[in-house]
């Protein structure tokens, strides 16, 4: 099997403390650039991780260990300072609920929308259409403006939506939560069917016991750092012990 | 979006600039759709402010400026402007275009951030997008413009109509340009924003729309003149007024030297300078964007 992402060796700062006036900035300059503009701190340090196509993965880790932001990194919404990340084929990232829907466009206008953001053709768009809106059982409200839903309702949209785009490798960050039971089952069966698919999947979640049922390996992050890269399984153990 | 094959390892988050709105027009026509929907939701009126905004403005400066202050011709001011109406309102259609563009497109990004934050697609889509919309909010102005030049005895010749072609790709080249570089700064220093307001107010004096360019010519002498009519919006408001006031009188105004054989390339060209210098000011400094808002 071939790698359907490759990320060697990232690390990525961030600055504790921001300067935003031109006056601070120009102060630094004329001081003679000494010391930092800002303190800075690595969120990611040193990550390797090579994920092969069709492979199910959980990104574990405590609030703030850094999952979001390796996500980014490989959706291509972040660049990293140092190392590389490599994808291949199209890759769809649910970050958030509901990223890229406007709230005083309705339903139908959101999903074209949202669709063109994650990457789909006009006709893709026409022609699942139909799908995308079953899928999400928003039924008649499809029309009604999205400020208007339940954040159930936005998120079965979106979720529809994303999946719907047909991605090569996808990307899924907590978004699960907000779903009723019987929609987060249908979520979970079509992330497995994806999977099965020969899919590749990249979860990040605090439900262990569900990403233990969808993924097969789980990857530990801690301050930045991989701790453990293995089985599902033995990650969760050692999240929890 | 470009079709990746699936065959092959890229790099996420480098796309090659403004090429990839070409890929992108179908994404680029809902974002301009959205910003109209948007705009004037639950508005009555409606795109009808288009058209109630500028004659607003245009009566107020053409009662202040044309009667009041005498740049109107009229047989006690016989060194006024023929059709002052026609003049000041060509003129202000174009800066109205270009004030609405710039000043969407420098807070395009900021004001896309969430979006920006969470997913990846060329972040060029959005101010070219502000650009786009003004220009929609244009056309309505133009009609008006030409509804007024038609009263007053509009007989354009092919060249005439091909300089307001002209003088409107330049401005909105400019636009571009500018809202690139403006949008891409306002990341990081707030500031740029209060900077593009004062910029857009100065824009509009510092071209003949109020004014005719003879009183500019008398007053700096050549090599100053040079410099001031070397501004793309000067360029483009001239050739606006070449294309939509002057043939509307009897042809005796003077219309600035070289016009056509120096002023419209050298407009072209610099508004086209700027884009390129927007565009990879803005390439420079988007790797950082989701970091930084
Ligand atoms: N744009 C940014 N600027 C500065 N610091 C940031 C930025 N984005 C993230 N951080 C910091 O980086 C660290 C990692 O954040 P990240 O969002 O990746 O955590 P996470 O593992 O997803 O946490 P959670 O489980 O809470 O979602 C945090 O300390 C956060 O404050
Ligand atoms: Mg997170």
């Amino acid at each position: 099997m071939v790698n359907a992402i490759e990320v060697s060796d990232i690390s990525k700062q961030f600055v504790l403390r921001h300067t935003r006036s031109i006056k601070e900035a120009v102060v630094w300059l004329v001081k003679g650039r000494k010391g930092d503009l800002s303190e800075k701190f690595h969120a990611l340090k040193n990550v390797t991780v090579e994920i092969k196509t069709g492979e199910t993965v959980a990104l574990l880790g405590l609030n703030g260990s850094g999952k979001s932001t390796l996500l980014k990194h490989i959706s291509g919404v972040m660049l990293p300072d140092t190392g590389s990340v490599k994808t291949r084929g199209r890759v769809a990232g649910l970050i958030e609920v509901g990223a890229g829907f406007h709230p005083d466009l309705s339903g139908r206008d959101n999903v074209f929308l949202n669709g063109a953001i994650l990457g789909m053709t006009e006709q893709q768009v026409k022609d699942r259409f139909d799908d995308i809106v079953e899928f999400s059982e928003i039924g008649q409200f499809i029309d009604t403006e999205v400020k208007f839903y339940s954040s159930g309702m936005y998120l079965r949209l979106a979720f529809s939506v994303a999946v719907h785009t047909d991605p090569e490798v996808f990307l899924i960050d907590e978004i699960l939560a907000v779903g009723d039971e019987p929609f987060q089952r249908k979520c979970i069966d079509k992330i497995q069917e994806l999977a099965r698919d020969g899919k590749t999947l990249v979860v990040v979640s605090h439900d262990l016991d569900l990403v233990s049922r969808i993924c097969e390996r789980g990857i530990l992050l801690e301050h930045g750092n991989v701790k453990f890269d293995g089985s599902i399984h033995e990650a969760v153990a050692l999240l929890r012990s | 979006m470009s079709a990746i094959s699936p065959s092959e390892l890229t790099t996420p988050g480098l796309g090659s600039g403004l090429r990839d709105i070409k890929q992108s027009s179908f994404l680029l026509k809902l974002l301009v759709r959205k910003e109209l929907k948007v705009r004037y939701r639950g508005s009555v009126l409606g795109l009808l402010w288009s058209y109630v905004k500028p004659g607003v403005q245009f009566v107020v400066f053409y009662v202040a400026l044309g009667v009041f202050l005498g740049l109107e011709r009229s047989p006690r001011n016989p060194d006024g402007l023929a059709n002052y109406a026609v003049y000041l309102f060509s003129g202000i259609v174009l800066i109205n275009f270009f004030s609405e563009a710039l000043g969407n497109a420098a807070r395009s990004i900021v004001n896309n951030g969430n979006l920006i934050k969470k997913i990846y697609l060329p972040r060029e889509l959005f101010p070219v997008a502000s650009v786009w919309v003004s220009a929609v909010h244009f056309f309505p102005q133009l009609v008006v413009l030409v509804a007024g030049c038609v009263i007053a005895g509009w007989k354009p010749n092919f060249v005439q109509l091909l300089a307001a072609v002209a003088g409107f790709l330049i401005v909105g080249l400019l636009a571009t340009g500018l809202g690139l570089l403006f949008g891409a700064a306002n990341v990081y220093f707030r500031d740029s924003e209060n900077l593009v307001d004062m910029l857009l107010m100065v824009a509009t004096w510092a071209s003949p729309v109020m004014y005719a360019w003879t009183m500019v010519h008398e007053k700096l002498g050549p090599g100053w003149f040079a410099i001031y009519q070397a501004n793309p919006i000067t360029i483009g408001v001239e050739l606006f007024h070449y294309a939509f006031w002057f043939p509307t009188t009897d042809g005796s105004a003077a219309m600035p030297p070289d016009l056509f054989s120096l002023w419209l390339p050298v407009g072209l060209a610099v508004a086209l300078a700027v884009v390129t210098l927007g565009q990879f000011t803005f390439r420079r400094l988007e790797g950082r964007f989701a970091q930084e808002l």
